[in-house]
């Protein structure tokens, strides 16, 4: 089964975010920070990271940053998932190297047609 | 809502605009009509139709049918035909209109825009291959509400996430407040008029591609066959139309052949010819040979 590594420092939103995936058929992995994703992504790299932004210890661009240059760091497709909606923080973050960029709220929908749109899964 | 009353809805907007309403429905008529009759200063609905059945103005009956409309769309919606759109029918018709160099493109139910917008940024995504070529985008609806919105083309934070990938987000929209406004170089590739599939075509002109998704759903088949053959004469002999992922045209109208390996992608019918090399054993299968082996092969 595909993993996905859902990073954000809310449980709410792991647990949603968890729902959807299982949904979609990943298996979900979860952590809280920047710094937690990091250290999952040495042992064992994901094939998506749904990722927040704003997280303490280590935020989420910071993660990208280090992660894009780890061996194999560029295998995951990192999609964005934060409240952070203005156009520079989406331009910064596909900068650093992310696929897709999600605003919250997000849903169901939503993911899906972002997934899709980075080829993760196939219209039904 | 009392029978009666449902009835003369019913074929109102059967009439107006081929949408079929059945009684399982009919909660549907009190909860978008209410508000109309409030628009109107009417005490009730019962009020509205009433006033209805004495005088029926035309302008209240224009505010019912585009109340009834269901105008649920995305950008990019269902992938699959911008797809085909810009692998399969674009390659060929720039091959087979390279002396013209101009492709016409109707949306027939465009809705608040995201539609013609989607084609619009494939043709500039492809701008550089394009030079010299005329794309128009004609877009229409029967609802001028939705017409002005999508005119406007200002779309809120969850219509630019569905469907829609975010470099375009990035590179076509403008961040304005809460909304996103798409810029004008896409805006100005689409044009928009009002125009009711039930009303005779040919004042549009005849075009290359028809796009006429998800809004056949909504009618019977005799409307839906009465639609389709009318397509037809406006559509090019060698030209394209797309249905929406619920819409075929088998058993409604011989006038257009699925293509079988491209859902939702259809071609008109080739009139049968009486040449010697076309009867026998193959000569309906003939034809849809030519067409799988020489205009669909993936390349
Ligand atoms: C569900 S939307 C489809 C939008 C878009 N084509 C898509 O696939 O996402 C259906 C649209 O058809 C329009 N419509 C309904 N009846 C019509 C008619 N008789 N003539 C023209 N448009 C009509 C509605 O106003 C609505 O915007």
């Amino acid at each position: 089964m595909r993993t996905c590594l859902v990073v954000d420092d809310s449980r709410v939103v792991r647990k949603v975010a968890r729902r959807i995936l299982e949904d979609l058929h990943f298996n979900c992995e979860e952590a809280e920070d920047g710094q937690q994703a990091y250290e999952y992504c040495a042992t064992a790299m994901p094939e998506v990271i749904l990722l927040d932004w704003n997280m303490p210890v280590m935020s989420g661009i910071e993660f990208l940053e280090k992660l894009r240059q780890m061996p194999s760091g560029d295998s995951p497709r990192v999609v964005f998932c934060t409240t952070e909606n203005d156009m520079s923080h989406i331009q910064r973050a596909m900068m650093a190297g992310a696929n897709e960029y999600i605003m919250k709220p997000f849903d169901t929908d939503i993911i899906k047609s972002k997934f899709i749109q980075i080829g993760l899964i196939d219209e039904e | 809502m009392k029978i009666s009353d449902f009835e003369l809805y019913k074929s109102l907007l059967y009439e107006k605009s081929g949408l079929v309403i059945t009684p399982d429905k009919s909660y549907l008529l009190d909860s978008r009509l209410t508000p109309i009759a409030k628009k109107w200063n009417f005490a009730s609905l019962e009020a509205m139709t009433l006033q209805l059945r004495a005088i029926p103005d035309n302008k209240l009956i224009k505010d019912i049918v585009e109340a009834m409309t269901t105008n649920e769309t995305s950008f990019f919606r269902d992938t699959k035909p911008f797809q085909i759109f810009q692998e399969t029918i674009l390659p060929v018709l720039l091959e087979k209109r390279k002396i013209k160099k101009t492709i016409r493109i109707w949306c027939a139910a465009c809705s608040s825009g995201q539609e013609p917008y989607s084609l619009a940024m494939i043709l500039k995504e492809k701008e550089a291959l394009l030079k010299g070529w005329r794309f128009e985008i004609m877009a229409t609806d029967i609802s001028d509400d939705i017409l002005d919105q999508a005119k406007r083309a200002s779309y809120t934070q969850f219509e630019v996430q569905r469907g829609l990938p975010i470099q375009y987000l990035m590179k076509y929209f403008m961040q304005i407040g809460e909304t996103w406004q798409l810029k004008d170089e896409i805006r100005n590739m689409v044009r928009y008029s009002n125009f009711n599939l039930l009303d005779p075509m040919s004042r549009l002109g005849s075009f290359d591609i028809i796009f006429c998704r998800n809004v056949l759903i909504y009618f019977d088949e005799k409307t839906k066959g009465d639609i389709l053959n009318r397509m037809s004469t406006q559509l090019e002999n060698d030209g394209f139309l797309l249905l929406g992922g619920a819409e075929t045209v088998l058993g409604i109208t011989d006038k257009f052949q699925p293509n079988p390996e491209k859902r939702g992608l259809y071609v008109k019918t080739q009139p049968k010819t009486d040449t010697p090399s076309a009867t026998g054993s193959g000569s309906s299968t003939s034809s849809t040979s030519s067409f799988t082996s020489g205009l669909f092969k993936r390349t």
